[in-house]
C-alpha cells in the first residue's frame, strides 16, 4: 500500500517535472520571475546562512580544540578538522537541510496558496503553462544562488573559527596552518555540486507539494510541512549517494 | 456561440452532470443557475477545460474543445476570459500588473501600448487611480472589477464568470452585473455566468439554464422564469420570501 502510494506520488512528480522543464512561453516574463526568485530564495537567505555558519564554525573549532586536540596531536588539528567539516558536510548538506526548512516551506505555501485561491486555475484558463511559469524560475533561481550561499557559508564558518581566537581558545596562526594544511580544491567543487543537486530537490519537491494542494489553508500548512520533511529525507539519502560518488 | 451536447461528468463513479444540452449565444448574458452543489461550477469547469467531460461535446463556434490537441487548447484559451468567485488576482502583483499580465504573456504590443491598454480596461471598470494598489489593499468589489478588467484585456470572444457576486453587497452586485452585461453587449462576447443570485437572474438573465442534481431542468429567459411551472425551479426561486410575495401579488392582482 505504502509502495503503491509512493510510486503514484513519484509518477506525479515526474509528470509535473515534465511540464516544468519546458521552454518558457515568454522569455521576458521568465527573466522577470527568475530575478525575483533569486532575490527571494537566495539573497533573502544570505543572512540566516551567514549567521548559522558563523556560529557553527566557532562551535566546531571550540569542540575540536577541547575534546580532540591533545599533546600527542599536531597543533593544526583543530583548524584542519574545522575546515574538513565545513567544506565536506556543513556548508553543503547541513546548510541545505536548513534551507529546506526556510525556502521549502516558503515555496510550498506560496504555490499552495495560489492553488487554493484559484490563481493557478486563472493561469491555466489564460493558456499559461502554470507549472513551468511558477516552478521553473524557482528551480533555476535556487540552483543559481546555491553556489554563492555555499561559498558564503564556508567563509562565515572560517570567520567564526577565527573569532574563537579572540577568546584565546586557539591561536590564529595554528588555525591558519590547519585551514591550509593539505587543502584539496576539489572539496569546494564537490560541495557546490552536492548543494546544487540539493537545491533542485528542495525547490522541485516543495513546488510539487504546493502545486497539488487540495482544500484550504489547513491543507496548505500540511503541504508546507510535508515539503520540508520530504525534501530533508531526500537530501539525506542523496547525500550518501553523492558523497560516495564525489569522494 | 458555445454549445454543450450530451455532457456527462462523474467523479469516482458518482455522476455529477448528466446529459446536459445547451446553447450559449453570442452577445448575450447566459446564466447557469441552481442550488449550491447542483453542478454549476463543475459544468463551467468542463466548459473551460479545467475538467475533462466523461462523455459529450463542447463546441466553441463549431470547434470541439474536448477533442482538440493540447496546442489547439492553449490557443483556444487565449480567446477566453474568466472571472473567478474569489477574483483570483495574483497577490504579488499590483492592480495594473494584474491587468497587464495577459498582455505581457500573449500580446506583441510594446510596453507603452500594454500599459495604455491595461489603463483603458481599468477605466472601463471605473478603477482609474487604483493602478499601483496591491489586491490586498482593495475591497472585494474592486477586486472583482480588476478581475473583469484582466479578463477583457485581450478582447476575448468568450467570458466566463463563476459566481461573480458572491460575498458582495446587493448594490455592488448590481454594479458588477451591469459591468458584465455592458461589456458583453459592447464586445459581442459569449458570456456564461454561474450564479444563484436572483437579482442577477432577473436583472441580466437573457438566457437561463437551471440545473438541479446535475440535470438540466429548465431553460428560458428572465421574462419567462417567474411564470415557469417547473416545480424544482419554483422551489429554488421562491425560496426567497420577497419573490414569493411578488408572485402571490401577481397571481392575486
Amino acid at each position: 500500500m505504502f509502495i503503491t502510494k509512493w510510486l503514484a506520488a513519484f509518477g506525479r512528480y515526474l509528470q509535473l517535472m515534465g511540464r516544468v522543464l519546458s521552454l518558457p512561453e515568454r522569455w521576458r516574463m521568465f527573466y522577470r520571475q527568475y530575478v525575483r526568485e533569486m532575490a527571494s530564495l537566495g539573497v533573502d537567505s544570505i543572512g540566516i546562512v551567514l549567521l548559522i555558519s558563523f556560529f557553527i564554525g566557532a562551535v566546531i573549532c571550540i569542540q575540536i580544540k577541547l575534546n580532540i586536540q591533545s599533546a600527542w596531536m599536531p597543533t593544526f588539528t583543530t583548524g584542519y578538522v574545522t575546515r574538513e567539516i565545513m567544506l565536506l558536510e556543513f556548508s553543503s548538506s547541513i546548510m541545505c537541510l536548513i534551507l529546506a526548512g526556510k525556502v521549502g516551506s516558503n515555496i510550498a505555501s506560496e504555490i499552495g496558496t495560489m492553488r487554493v485561491t484559484q490563481q493557478i486555475d486563472a493561469l491555466e484558463i489564460m493558456g499559461v503553462n502554470s507549472a513551468s511559469f511558477l516552478i521553473l524560475p524557482k528551480v533555476i533561481g535556487m540552483m543559481t544562488m546555491i553556489p554563492f550561499l555555499v561559498v558564503f557559508s564556508i567563509v562565515a564558518g572560517f570567520v567564526g573559527a577565527y573569532a574563537t581566537s579572540i577568546a584565546g581558545i586557539i591561536t590564529p596562526d595554528d588555525l591558519t596552518v590547519g585551514l591550509l594544511h593539505d587543502f584539496t580544491p576539489w572539496f569546494v567543487y564537490a560541495s557546490i555540486i552536492k548543494s546544487t543537486v540539493f537545491a533542485f530537490i528542495i525547490s522541485s519537491v516543495a513546488s510539487y507539494h504546493g502545486y497539488f494542494v487540495e482544500g484550504g489553508s489547513f491543507d496548505v500548512g500540511k503541504a508546507s510541512t510535508n515539503a520540508v520533511v520530504s525534501s530533508s529525507m531526500l537530501i539525506l539519502f542523496s547525500d550518501i549517494f553523492l558523497t560516495s560518488l564525489l569522494a | 456561440m458555445i454549445e454543450v451536447q450530451h455532457l456527462y461528468k462523474s467523479f469516482d463513479g458518482r455522476d455529477v452532470l448528466m446529459d446536459i444540452n445547451m446553447q450559449f449565444r453570442d452577445g448575450q448574458t447566459n446564466l447557469i443557475i441552481g442550488q449550491s452543489g447542483s453542478g454549476k461550477t463543475v459544468l463551467m469547469k468542463n466548459i473551460v477545460g479545467l475538467f475533462t467531460p466523461t462523455k459529450g461535446k463542447i463546441l466553441y463556434d463549431g470547434r470541439d474543445f474536448v477533442t482538440m490537441t493540447k496546442r489547439e487548447r492553449v490557443m483556444m484559451r487565449r480567446e477566453m476570459g474568466m472571472i473567478f468567485q474569489s477574483a483570483a488576482l495574483f497577490d504579488s502583483m499590483t492592480v495594473l500588473e494584474n491587468v497587464m499580465f495577459p498582455l505581457d504573456m500573449f500580446s506583441d504590443m510594446n510596453q507603452a501600448d500594454r500599459v495604455r491598454r491595461a489603463r483603458f480596461c481599468l477605466e472601463r471598470v471605473n478603477l482609474k487611480g487604483a493602478e499601483e494598489k496591491m489586491p490586498g489593499e482593495i475591497s472585494g468589489g474592486m477586486q472583482k472589477r480588476v478581475a473583469i478588467a484582466r479578463a477583457i484585456a485581450l478582447n476575448p470572444k468568450y467570458l466566463f464568470c463563476d459566481e461573480p457576486n458572491s460575498g458582495l453587497d446587493p448594490k455592488t452586485s448590481l454594479v458588477i452585473d451591469d459591468l458584465i452585461s455592458g461589456i458583453t453587449h459592447e464586445y459581442g462576447m459569449t458570456t456564461i455566468i454561474n450564479t444563484h443570485d436572483m437579482n442577477s437572474v432577473l436583472g441580466i438573465g437573457e438566457s437561463i439554464l437551471f440545473i438541479c442534481d446535475g440535470r438540466k431542468e429548465w431553460e428560458g429567459s428572465k421574462d419567462q422564469i417567474m411564470g415557469s411551472t417547473n416545480e424544482k425551479l419554483n422551489s429554488f426561486i421562491f425560496a426567497s420570501d420577497l419573490l414569493r410575495k411578488v408572485k402571490e401579488e401577481q397571481m392575486s392582482g
